[in-house]
């Protein structure tokens, strides 16, 4: 018997052993000031379609460097990706196309290196709010290049919902009780906030993704509130884009995407940015602590944000690029595509635009640290849902 | 040399899979039980190692939702599980006992049918069952009834996992039934018992064992599904998988998701208990 407990006590040892991640190994040395041979692989964590053949094909050609794509379904999986094998991307990913409810976190969790954009001849060219803006960038540090963004939209069908909706108090009112839809991600906490924010000025919000405890409670309650008029949480744009075909749902938040795929289905869908405002994702391309393909992983940051490139990518997924200059090239593949996705608006319009970030703790409007975290968000996320 | 020491035989025999099984098996779970006892940094989300039950506080906490969740987890698999139990009893009844060797073999396939396709297959089929312009609804809407409202609802949730896991207790319960002799029948009818009689007294007794075997099945497959509650669930349908699912994806809180998995691993162990006290493990 004694015999046995020791054999368990070594297995779980050892076990234990292998389980517990390697320290992180630091690089040491600065930021590269070339880019250099490409190593003729390049390893990406991206959102389905963010290296579309129809553009990283001559990419391939050009850099030899070969594309192995892992899509991801969520900003979550992206974290989790980056994660697995030790941290870092694991010493086998390169590049993920976080957003900006995932960048904050791969940058404190020491899973990304900074990036020279020096590199990237794009990148003065891209619109001012994107070349350093917060999630992205910390201390002056850049750990990626901003790519594309979008706004969180209200979508609707058209022929059940009249007169059309201009304000996201339709998907918190009881008019289209168990035809509603929303996504089954913490971070739509910050919606409930943005519309509190615009209808609740006592509460005092002045950031959706900055919220004390009594602000958080505020927007929980409201959404367990929403929760009783919900047919369902969404859980990926095919999901959401299947109820609408089928009529289960007639309104709820989603993503241009989803408009663009309905509306190609003919599906009397339409979709619009509430009085509110709304709030809206921004992609980074970050470089992994481990990257094995540093050379690759920079061509392929200088490829994807030069002009005629960012208008393909935008026409495919349904977003907007963030170099302007990318503008007569959409118009070009599509007429008018570039007023439809607001590219040839100043930058004020993306200004208006609550771009998702990881909530921390510490408040930039208040310079305090009394701000509920993700954590907090996460476990509020699942007293809401659960 | 080996036969003259059946003992060397034995243990060069067993050693690789009772290895494996230490390692993989109760290794993995061991691993689980001590991850459970340490915290994440919140931020970071790097682990630290440091003793607590915090986690488990938290769980036990009626302030939090997760034995809520838990409840619903396993009401949902005990409902399941009773439900199959009164589906396949007179099905596996037929099967074993009335039945000719022909009509056998095809209910048989038909019950075995299912298992050909995938399982996501299946989930997606009843989608589009259950969905506002499906097959139900197509039909309610021909016979001039009103539309039944059942997409994404626990109910649908009942529905789809009943289906699915039909055949797992068919088939022990068909084993059970099968393996009563006719003799018994015979002499319960000789003192005089009529058929519910019979049943009651004979039969059921007898399969019962068959019943819990397939109940530990259905119980515990349901007990730690997560996809079926994310693609036909309502907006009250996370199960304990959902939970431990989010906490590794959304914020890599390792500790807390394996904390939460404790439960299920709990549960399941006092279910065993009783299933064997009842003879289930001769029935399989």
């Amino acid at each position: 018997m004694t015999r046995i407990n020791r054999a368990h006590v070594l297995i779980a040892a050892v076990a234990v052993a292998l389980c517990v991640p390697a320290a992180g190994v630091s690089s040491g040395h600065g930021l590269p000031t070339t880019i250099g041979k490409g190593e003729g692989s390049l390893n990406l964590i991206e959102w389905a379609a963010y290296s579309d053949p129809s553009f990283a094909k001559p990419f391939e050609r050009q850099t030899g460097c070969k594309i192995h794509r892992k899509d991801a379904g969520s900003s979550n999986e992206m974290v989790a990706l980056m994660r697995s094998g030790g941290g870092g991307g694991g010493g086998q990913y390169d590049l993920v196309s976080a957003s900006g409810d995932a960048s904050l976190r791969l940058i404190y969790g020491g899973d990304v290196q900074p990036v020279n954009v020096k590199l990237i001849p794009s990148w003065k060219d891209f619109l001012p709010n994107f070349r350093s803006p917060a999630h992205n960038t910390v201390k002056g540090v850049h750990y990626g290049v901003s790519v594309q963004w979008g706004p969180n939209t209200l979508i609707y069908n058209t022929k059940k919902v009249k007169p059309a909706p201009t304000s996201w108090g339709a998907i918190y009112s009881s008019k289209y009780k168990g035809k509603i839809t929303v996504p089954n991600n913490p971070i739509q906490i910050a919606d409930a906030a943005l519309y509190l924010m615009k209808t609740k000025p006592s509460l005092g919000i002045k950031d959706p993704y900055e919220l004390t405890k009594p602000q958080l409670d505020a927007a929980v309650k409201l959404l367990k509130q929403q929760k009783g008029l919900l047919k369902r949480y969404w859980n990926s744009a095919t999901d959401e884009i299947a109820d609408f075909k089928n009529g289960d749902v007639v309104i709820g938040a989603g993503w241009p995407y989803q408009t663009l795929q309905l509306q190609a289905a003919k599906a009397p869908i339409s979709e619009t940015i509430p009085k509110e405002s709304t709030t809206g994702w921004a992609d980074t391309w970050m470089l992994a602590k481990r990257a094995p393909h540093p050379n690759c992983a920079y061509l392929w940051m200088k490829y994807v944000t030069q002009p005629s490139v960012e208008a393909k990518q935008a026409l495919v997924f349904g977003e907007t690029p963030v170099n302007p200059k990318a503008c007569s090239f959409m118009n070009k593949a599509q007429k008018g595509s570039c007023a439809d996705y607001h590219l040839n608006e100043p930058a004020s319009y993306s200004k208006t635009i609550f771009f998702w970030k990881t909530p921390i703790a510490q408040c930039g409007w208040q310079k305090s640290s009394d701000c509920m975290d993700y954590n907090a968000w996460q476990q509020a996320w699942t007293q809401i849902t659960g | 040399m080996l036969w003259r020491r059946p003992w060397l035989k034995a243990t060069g025999l067993l050693t690789p899979p009772v290895a494996a099984f230490l390692l993989v098996y109760v290794g993995a779970l061991v691993v689980l039980f001590v991850s459970s006892l340490w915290t994440v940094d919140s931020f970071t989300g790097k682990l630290v190692h440091h003793w607590t039950l915090s986690n488990f506080r938290q769980i036990f906490d009626t302030g939090q939702p997760y034995l809520r969740i838990a409840g619903r987890t396993m009401g949902i698999a005990a409902a399941v599980t009773l439900t199959d139990a009164v589906l396949a009893f007179p099905l596996g009844y037929f099967m074993a006992r009335i039945a000719g060797g022909r009509a056998r073999a095809v209910l048989f396939v038909m019950v075995l049918l299912p298992l050909w396709a995938s399982y996501l297959v299946r989930i997606y089929a009843w989608r589009t069952i259950l969905a506002h312009d499906g097959a139900i609804n197509w039909t309610l809407g021909g016979l001039g009834l009103p539309d039944q409202n059942i997409a994404y609802t626990n109910w649908a949730m009942w529905i789809v996992f009943s289906y699915v896991w039909l055949p797992f207790m068919v088939l022990p319960v068909y084993a059970a039934l099968e393996r009563i002799p006719d003799s018994y029948i015979e002499a319960s009818a000789d003192m005089g018992a009529r058929g519910l009689r019979t049943l009651r007294s004979v039969i059921l007794p007898l399969a019962l064992p068959g019943v819990i075997a397939g109940s530990i099945f259905t119980f515990s497959l349901t007990l730690g599904d997560f996809i079926t509650p994310l693609l036909v669930g309502g907006p009250s349908s996370s199960f304990i998988g959902n939970v431990v699912y989010s906490f590794i994806g959304i914020n890599a809180n390792i500790p807390f998701a394996a904390a939460f998995a404790v439960i299920p691993v709990l549960i399941m162990g006092v279910y065993l208990t009783i299933a064997r006290r009842l003879g289930a493990f001769e029935a399989l």
